[in-house]
């Protein structure tokens, strides 16, 4: 037995029954196929012009100006619910807490590893985050930070603004903003009824 | 026994010669070592400055920009107070926009020079933890740490550790052959004085050979048979159980990216990068802009990181692959434009006739990516860690239990089946997870 499992190459793909059951008539995810221009990769960028289903244009530019504009003006459009908060959380651990730190203090383990430096902390008061230079910043990217705007959903990124709102007003010993308003069913009712809790704990620390 | 303890001696001079080599080697390093404090401490004294609050500052305010000795987003700040005045330093580093703004011909110049980028303003630092930073940003550069020393003992993984072992192996080899050329030798002079002091040496006496012995004997044959059969069934069953199976496919990456440095060490995400996974049938592989969040920032690997398999300049190689790739110019930290695709080769894939979605295993059961991929923070390089046969899909479901906690849709579903089947908790197979459609159609 062993004998075999060794002559076996871990390099090359095992051979196969019935190959054509195995493998697709059409085209597979990450495939090569001779169609597919000069590289002949199943990848290919999105057709210029085309636009995902959903899409909002961002009408923000990005240069200086237009991050000037969008800290000063945009806002955000989701309601600030505890189960926003929690999806951003999670969404901001996966993409954020690496560099920023799971408090948003500029304290991740990239940062402590010395792998990536300068990573400012949300309360940084030369910078003055406001919602609408979060949302311009992961989208676009601002200096050495990237942009994820490839990686989230516009929602999921609004989502992750609220987080980082609630973390710098952490920082900041301040009370992060609970949308409690007119609430539309029951099941809101009872969320926002939570957060408001939430609140009230909040203010005692 | 003599032998063994000559082997032994053998070795104890060999450990004795390494550490004396070291000894004579360590003074060296030592010099090497002290050197550069002493430059520090002269340096710091010039600028007035203490360097080790500066580097604190540095690192947490200034390094997202700035190198000491390399351009980034911002200039190399080296030498820097040989370009500029102090009280120019000043109030550059505490409002730099507001002296473009008054016209200052110098600030406005080399904010045209990088394209008009804004530099933050730092109100909250005084002068004294301007010129703290100051005194660490001009500490020259050190010698590189690789000098006598390691050089002559690390090895390095493409030519160095190969050729060790294989030196070793083939000293090894000459001592077998040596020995049996003197066992040779030494029976053959033993023979020939036999033959000179007329000594018989004893003849083989003839035997009825074993193997007719054995046809003779009816009953071994039969049980050798069925053994021999039995036996060969097994692996020619186990040989066409595991066609079409590719547990442990390992293929070479174009570039060498390792899952333990990401995702161990530093503890990336997975869904960092395999972001689709959250959302989609597949995992999918990160496209190189995800790569460049982090490595316009990480054009090197740190000194630790290299290990006794491969070497830092090995890592440095495989980083320049992907500027390669993306096009981007770490001179004037901007893209070319110049991009060739990276053909990464796929591993896990199922046949066309079976169908698997990642969201629903990652997000809507919770299922970590571990448990089917298996310790993939640990592997230098991917492999396929699970058989992905069908038998090894059935058992999860059958042993695994549906997480429905906040998860209102099967509420319904989930009261009802668990009465039907009487159980509490309700499997994956319960669901329907053993039901061909789902995964055939
Ligand atoms: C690879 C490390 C890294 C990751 C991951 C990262 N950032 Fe950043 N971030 C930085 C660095 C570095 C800066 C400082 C950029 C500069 O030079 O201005 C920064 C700056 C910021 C700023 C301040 C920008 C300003 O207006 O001055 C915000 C807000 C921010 N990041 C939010 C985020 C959010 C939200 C995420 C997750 C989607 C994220 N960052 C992920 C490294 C990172
Ligand atoms: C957001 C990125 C950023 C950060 C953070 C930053 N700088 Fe800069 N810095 C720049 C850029 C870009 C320039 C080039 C001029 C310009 O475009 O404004 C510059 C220019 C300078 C200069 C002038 C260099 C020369 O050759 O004249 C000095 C000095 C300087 N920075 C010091 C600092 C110090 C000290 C810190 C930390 C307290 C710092 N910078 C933080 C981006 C940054
Ligand atoms: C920094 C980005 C990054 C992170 C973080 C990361 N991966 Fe990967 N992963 C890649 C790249 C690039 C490849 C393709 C190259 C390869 O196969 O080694 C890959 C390949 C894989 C594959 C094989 C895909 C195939 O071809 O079948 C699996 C499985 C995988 N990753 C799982 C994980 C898991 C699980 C984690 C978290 C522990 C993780 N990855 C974290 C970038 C990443
Ligand atoms: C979240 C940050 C991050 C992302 C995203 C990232 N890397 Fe890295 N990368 C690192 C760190 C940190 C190191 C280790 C640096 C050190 O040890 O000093 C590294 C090291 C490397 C190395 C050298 C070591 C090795 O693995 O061979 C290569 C090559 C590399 N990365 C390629 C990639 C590729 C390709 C991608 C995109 C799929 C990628 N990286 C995405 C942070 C990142
Ligand atoms: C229930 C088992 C299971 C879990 C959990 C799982 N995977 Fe997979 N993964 C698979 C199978 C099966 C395939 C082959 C899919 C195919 O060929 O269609 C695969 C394929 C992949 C691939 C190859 C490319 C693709 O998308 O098909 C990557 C990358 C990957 N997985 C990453 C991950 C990551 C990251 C996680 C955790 C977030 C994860 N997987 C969780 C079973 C799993
Ligand atoms: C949980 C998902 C799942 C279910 C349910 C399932 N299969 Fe499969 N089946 C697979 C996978 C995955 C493979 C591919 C195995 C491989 O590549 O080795 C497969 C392969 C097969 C094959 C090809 C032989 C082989 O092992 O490669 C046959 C035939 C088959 N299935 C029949 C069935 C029938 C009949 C049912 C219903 C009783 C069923 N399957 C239910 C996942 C499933």
């Amino acid at each position: 037995m062993l004998s075999i499992v060794s002559c076996k190459k871990d390099s090359k793909p095992n051979y196969q029954y019935m190959p054509n059951m195995y493998e697709s008539l059409g085209y597979e995810t990450y495939g090569e196929y001779n169609v597919f221009g000069e590289t002949g990769q199943e990848a290919q960028l999105p057709a210029p012009g085309s636009i995902p289903r959903g899409w909002m244009p961002y009408d923000y530019e990005n240069s200086t100006t237009g991050y000037q504009l969008a800290k000063d003006s945009l806002k955000n459009p989701i309601r600030y619910t505890k189960a926003n908060q929690e999806s951003g959380k999670e969404l901001y651990n996966i993409y954020c807490a690496i560099c920023h730190g799971e408090k948003g203090d500029g304290k991740g383990t990239l940062v402590k590893r010395e792998k990536i430096l300068g990573v400012p902390s949300y309360d940084d008061i030369g910078r003055a985050i406001t919602q609408g230079s979060i949302y311009h910043v992961m989208y676009y990217g601002i200096n050495s930070m990237g942009s994820y705007a490839s990686q989230t959903s516009e929602h999921e990124r609004w989502q992750i603004v609220q987080y980082v709102q609630k973390l710098k007003a952490d920082l900041e010993g301040k009370t992060p903003r609970v949308d409690t308003g007119v609430a539309l069913s029951t099941e809101v009712v009872k969320v926002s009824n939570e957060t408001t809790e939430e609140n009230h704990d909040n203010a005692h620390h | 026994m003599k032998q063994v303890k000559y082997r032994n001696s053998a070795s104890k001079i060999l450990l004795l010669g390494t550490v004396f080599l070291f000894s004579l080697l360590n003074p060296v390093l030592a010099q090497e070592e002290t050197a550069t404090p002493e430059a520090v401490a002269t340096e710091a004294a010039a600028a007035g400055g203490d360097v080790t609050k500066g580097e604190a500052l540095f690192k947490s305010l200034c390094a997202a920009c700035h190198k000491r000795y390399k351009k980034m987003t911002g200039p190399a700040l080296f030498g820097v107070t040989e370009r500029r005045d102090t009280e120019w330093l000043y109030s550059w580093i505490k409002n730099s926009s507001a002296m473009i703004a008054s016209g200052d011909a110098d600030a406005i110049a080399i904010y045209e020079e990088y394209n008009k980028t804004a530099m933050n303003s730092f109100p909250q630092l005084t002068n004294t933890d301007i010129d703290n930073i100051l005194a660490y940003v001009m500490v020259p550069k050190a010698a590189p740490k690789t000098p006598v020393g390691t050089a002559s003992t690390a090895v390095s993984p493409d030519s160095g550790s190969g050729v060790s072992t294989n030196l070793i192996l083939l000293a090894l080899g000459l001592i077998f052959l040596m020995l049996v050329g003197v066992l040779f030798l030494v029976n053959r002079t033993l023979r020939n004085f036999a033959a000179a002091n007329n000594i018989e040496l004893p003849e083989e006496e003839h035997r009825k050979p074993i193997w007719q012995s054995f046809v003779e004997n009816q009953f071994l044959i039969l049980v050798t048979a069925i053994f021999v059969l039995l036996a060969s069934g097994y692996f020619v069953y186990g040989y066409f159980m595991q066609v079409g199976v590719d547990q442990g496919y390992q293929p070479i990456q174009p570039i060498h990216y390792s899952h333990k440095i990401h995702a161990g060490d530093n503890k990336i995400e997975c869904k960092y990068c395999h972001s689709s996974a959250r959302v989609s049938k597949h995992s999918g592989i990160p496209s190189l802009n995800v790569c460049m969040n982090c490595h316009k920032s990480i054009s090197e690997v740190a000194e630790e990181t290299a290990t006794e398999d491969y070497s830092k300049a090995f890592y440095d190689k495989e980083i320049q692959k992907l500027y390669k790739a993306v096009g981007w110019d770490e001179g004037s930290q901007s893209y070319t434009g110049d991009t060739e695709p990276v053909k990464w080769v796929r591993i896990h894939n199922l046949p066309d006739f079976a169908y698997f979605n990642h969201s629903q295993h990652v997000s809507v059961a919770g299922v970590e990516c571990q448990k089917c991929h298996g310790p993939v923070e640990e592997m230098e390089v991917m492999y396929q860690h699970a058989p992905l046969t069908m038998g090894w899909c059935i058992n999860c479901h059958r042993e695994t239990n549906v997480k429905v906690e906040g998860n209102e849709y099967y509420a319904k579903i989930h009261e009802e089946l668990s009465k039907k089947y009487g159980v509490d908790k309700l499997t994956a197979a319960q669901m329907g997870g053993l039901e061909c459609g789902k995964c055939h159609y």
